[in-house]
């Protein structure tokens, strides 16, 4: 068994939140780039231009690349090998904690979603996915995820018959419906397969493969690549005033699923696509 | 399209005159209200009494700061537009509040649009997800009420210096960018299924 102290598990998240939040990734950043080359309306390429700016300045000045620093979403990759000294779950949540307190993020996070509608002041409690996989490693894969775009995520129990072009039709819908709302250019992550429940989580982990890689099954990138070109040519574009750059990636996943159905969940994330990883 | 530089109090006329398209800058002062934030106004309101800040001629920015505290009051790190959309049933009492400019991000739907048209006011689209960049034309938070709402959702009072570049999407004739293209959208997505 390897020993890994509590301390350590709150450092990690910490940190990786604290990146997450202040610096974009290379493939996001690099697809914002080439879609202000190829976007063909002026107000789109200088929304880009100035998206591109904020990055720069956020990354340089250690200020959040956005303002909704998100709910702290993780999924964890557990080596059954390890054993921890601690409270698992109060390791993570106390990382949030300092993270966004420490590092002036804001805080989103309220305690009951109808009534009180209180704001924690810690960001927590922390949305966790753990995996218990082989191995002494603890594997992190960190997300903090704002909720414009959340709000448009969906999800639809398609038949079989409806097929892969009932499900891209399906994601173009959803984008379509979502319009400017979701600060778009988007990634869009999606699920196909499982239950909803299995579906949504894996819709969401979909958002942060990386921009540019496809699924390796060419039936599944086939879809990928035809959605994108049609979300493309709806015409909402940068922040929703116009233009052909309205999403920069479809990532596409799927689980074995039951005989009688098809879930599938579409998450929706904005241009600040901000996730960070790491291992202890 | 034109550029358009406005200091706030703002007057009807100023607001008439923009069309849709056009880009503006605003310097003087914003206030920033959200969902429960909106919800405080009415309350307010509806008990008979004022307001902490006299909205005349003002700016309603749908926005929840990132704050730092500071000996004497906050510092503001970063700002930007959250959905406008949410905000679609308090419009009509916004505009009655003599507000003369609502900015966010995503737009607004038809009981907006009639608003804007009958009080004079328009609709700004501010940069989605550039809080740095917007966050850099705060000179100073002015003023804070209800903080008992959490940081995000209290009512800031902003001092800003050509705070924008904001995009008119909605203006005071009737035009919405936003209605423009959802119709062409839909007229897409008929011909692709």
């Amino acid at each position: 068994m390897r020993e890994v102290n509590a301390k350590q598990i709150k450092e990690k998240v910490k940190e990786l939140f604290l990146t997450a939040n202040f610096h974009i990734g290379e493939d996001v950043l690099n697809a914002i780039k080439e879609a202000s080359v190829k976007e063909n309306s002026e107000t789109g390429k200088n929304v880009l231009n100035m998206i591109l700016d904020n990055y720069k300045i956020a990354a340089n000045e250690v200020l959040a690349i956005c303002q909704d620093t998100g709910l702290a979403i993780l999924f964890i990759k557990l080596g059954q090998e390890v054993h921890i000294n601690g409270n698992w779950e109060e390791a993570i949540n106390e990382g949030v904690k300092e993270a966004y307190v420490e590092g002036y993020l804001r805080k989103s996070s309220v305690t009951d979603p109808v009534f009180d509608r209180k704001n924690t002041k810690t960001n927590c409690p922390a949305i966790i996915y753990t995996d218990i996989v082989p191995g002494d490693k603890i594997e992190f894969l960190v997300t903090p995820k704002g909720f414009g775009s959340e709000n448009m995520s969906r999800l639809a129990m398609m038949k079989p018959a409806d097929g892969s072009e009932g499900i891209v039709n399906f994601i173009v819908e959803t984008v379509k419906i979502a319009g400017p709302n979701p600060c778009p250019p988007t990634i869009i992550g999606v699920c196909v397969g499982g239950t909803t429940d299995q579906a949504s989580v894996m819709a969401k982990k979909a958002t942060l493969r990386k921009v540019g890689e496809h699924n390796p099954d060419p039936r599944y990138s086939d879809m990928e690549r035809q959605a994108l070109e049609k979300i493309n040519n709806l015409g909402i574009g940068p922040a929703g005033l116009g233009g052909n750059t309205t999403s920069l990636w479809v990532n596409i996943d799927y689980k074995p699923t039951h005989i009688a159905g098809m879930p599938v969940a579409v998450n929706v994330c904005c241009h600040a696509a901000r996730h960070a990883s790491g291992v202890i | 399209m034109k550029e358009v530089k406005l200091n706030t109090p703002l007057k009807e006329e100023d607001v008439r005159d923009l069309k849709v398209g056009d880009v503006v800058y605003i310097s003087g002062y914003i206030c920033t209200s959200r969902d429960m934030g909106h919800l405080k106004m009415k309350e307010v309101i509806e008990n008979g009494e004022k307001l902490p800040v006299d909205l005349t001629g003002g700016v309603i920015f749908h926005a929840g700061p990132v704050v730092k505290k500071k000996d004497s009051g906050f510092e503001l790190r970063v700002i930007g537009p959250t959905t406008s959309i949410r905000m679609e049933p308090h419009s009509d009492f916004i505009g009655n509040l003599g507000v003369k400019m609502i900015v966010g991000k995503g737009g607004m739907d038809e009981g907006t649009s009639k608003a804007l048209q009958k009080y004079g006011m328009t609709y700004l689209q501010a940069p989605p997800g550039c809080a740095v960049v917007l966050g850099e034309k705060v000179e100073q938070i002015e003023n804070v009420f209800w903080m008992e709402l959490g940081v995000p959702e209290a009512l800031w009072v902003l001092k800003v210096k050509e705070f924008g570049p904001l995009v008119v999407g909605m203006d005071s004739t009737g035009n919405s960018i936003y209605r423009d293209i959802k119709v062409n959208g839909k007229k897409l997505i008929e011909k692709m299924f």
